[in-house]
């Protein structure tokens, strides 16, 4: 579990499942996969009303995709990546209707992309639920150029757009899904702390 | 001034719109517009009865345009503490009364995808401001109203005329019921309820939303409650050093009032939380009437809210 620093840093409570929910909308990435088997395996009820979305991502190889499958869900869609997914979630939630129960489970980046993605369809990010699963990696924002910079592991970084010498920020944007990148050397150029391993 | 801001007001038109229930026009008494609100606000009115001052909220039904007026909706309550016979019996025309800043403890939620709205009876004052902002924002958004029969439903040609076939009406007298499981199946994601009423209608439609598969978040009701009376008791407040005596018929917050205590307070109904006080001894039971205090608040026993709770006991000693 990741401790909550300043405010706007998300906690992420876990998978639990809404017993009242009449559908689970499942999305999971890499490692979450094994989240969602400790919800969902042996829940029957719950799997004959559940639709699962699941990209590999770094857990390509490990079969959890499999494991998922044989849960036997009403809906299960293996999609290759993480914006496929999300396509495929989008075209979803734009004909749900309430008492469907989203859950999300992965890196903080997927999760930060569902939820605001989720959120842009009317649903309240505190109704999203949510379990961190895999690497510490982050999504985060170059807060100068704007550009993102995907799985970032650590602090300082160099920008993958324009290539400042990024301070990470617990400051997240749920908007965004991303932390905040923040020009470490702006008043000293070059003078730059060594880079720390933060986010495996 | 715990109780915030106060606004001087007169009394301008006053409307018999049902048997029950009569309808009030405050215009402020300096002339200057009355500040705007959001939909589900509230006032909490002053009257000056003959042995004390009397406060309860209600909720604003509508500001005019340019601010000259506002207007609230009071049911005259058979088993009325005071509030809504002062209303009903000695306020006429041309009365000066005061009013607290509105407050807004019930609002719209604007990200909403589309709002149902739910009223019954007199629930109805703040439902119609909401809808009334949902029109003018051009949202999506459903009315539905329940009353005991057509005579009674104080607000129909209003709301028809302003919302059409987006009101739907439930008359006991033609067997028309409010079935929530009928409302709320195939409602878009993003869907908002929001109802205010009698506390079981309240109850019944929250946990038809849960049963539903609604999160809480999406789930949204007002009730003002008037303080449930009960025994005497006595209560002292530790730092301020006074005591006083609760009346059976009186809440502990008239009581501290009646004292000169100038105690916290916003919704006088159980709601808000603002009168949140600590309790440092209680010789007997808390009888908590709010819905604000969490179960484990309660079970503290370290907590209790003014405007509606009280002690069954003898003295209640506050961290006041």
């Amino acid at each position: 579990m990741l401790a909550a620093t300043i405010k706007s840093r998300p906690i992420y409570e876990g998978l639990r499942l809404d017993g009242r929910a009449k559908r689970h909308l499942v999305a999971a990435e890499g490692e979450g996969a094994l989240a969602v088997l400790d919800m969902l395996a042996g829940e029957d009820a719950a799997l004959a009303r559940a639709t699962l979305l699941y990209a590999p991502g770094g857990s390509a190889g490990q079969e959890h995709g499999a494991k998922l499958a044989a849960l036997r869900p009403d809906g299960f869609h293996p999609l290759p990546t993480q914006p496929t997914l999300l396509n495929r979630l989008e075209v979803i939630l734009q004909t749900a209707t309430m008492g469907t129960r989203i859950y999300v489970a992965g890196t903080e980046g997927f999760i930060g992309k569902v939820v605001a993605l989720a959120q842009a369809h009317g649903v309240d990010p505190q109704s999203v639920r949510t379990e961190h699963r895999g690497s510490l990696a982050r999504r985060v924002q170059c807060v100068h150029c704007k550009g993102m910079t995907e799985n970032v592991t650590a602090s300082p970084f160099v920008c993958s757009h324009c290539g400042l010498n990024l301070f990470v920020r617990d400051h997240y944007s749920r908007r965004l899904g991303a932390f905040q990148g923040v020009c470490v050397d702006a008043e000293v150029p070059g003078e730059i702390p060594p880079a720390e391993e933060l986010f495996r | 001034m715990s109780g915030g801001i106060e606004i001087p007001v007169r009394v301008v038109e006053i409307e018999q719109a049902t048997a029950t229930v009569k309808r009030f026009r405050f215009a402020p008494v300096s002339g200057e517009p009355l500040p705007p609100f959001s939909s589900g606000a509230h006032v909490v009115v002053l009257m000056p009865a003959a042995d004390r001052t009397i406060r309860n909220a209600y909720s604003l039904i509508d500001r005019a345009e340019d601010g000259s007026s506002y207007r609230i909706g009071v049911l005259r309550t058979p088993q009325s503490r005071g509030g809504s016979a002062f209303m009903h019996e000695q306020v006429t025309v041309g009365t000066e009364l005061k009013i607290t800043m509105p407050v807004n403890l019930f609002p719209l939620v604007h990200a909403g995808r589309k709002h149902l709205l739910i009223a019954g009876g007199i629930g109805i004052t703040p439902i119609f401001a909401m809808a009334e902002e949902l029109r003018r924002t051009d949202a999506s958004y459903e009315i539905h109203y329940a009353m005991r029969n057509t005579s009674s439903g104080a607000f129909v040609d209003e709301l028809r005329a302003r919302h059409g076939d987006k009101l739907k009406l439930y008359r006991d007298d033609f067997q028309e019921t409010l079935a929530v499981d009928a409302i709320l199946p195939n409602q878009p994601l993003g869907a908002h309820l929001y109802v205010c009423g009698p506390a079981g209608m309240i109850e019944a439609i929250l946990e038809g939303g849960r049963e539903a598969g609604w999160p809480e978040e999406n789930l949204h009701s007002e009730r003002f409650q008037a303080p449930p009376t009960g025994e005497p008791f006595s209560v002292r407040l530790a730092k301020a050093g006074i005591a006083c005596e609760v009346r059976g018929d009186q809440s502990l917050l008239e009581a501290l009032e009646q004292a000169g205590v100038d105690a916290p307070f916003l919704c006088r109904g159980g709601a808000c939380g603002q009168c949140e006080a600590a309790v440092i001894e209680a010789d007997g039971e808390l009888v908590h009437n709010d819905h604000y205090l969490t179960e484990a608040d309660r079970a503290s026993g370290a907590k209790i809210m003014l405007c509606v709770s009280r002690l069954k006991g003898r003295e209640l000693v506050l961290d006041l």
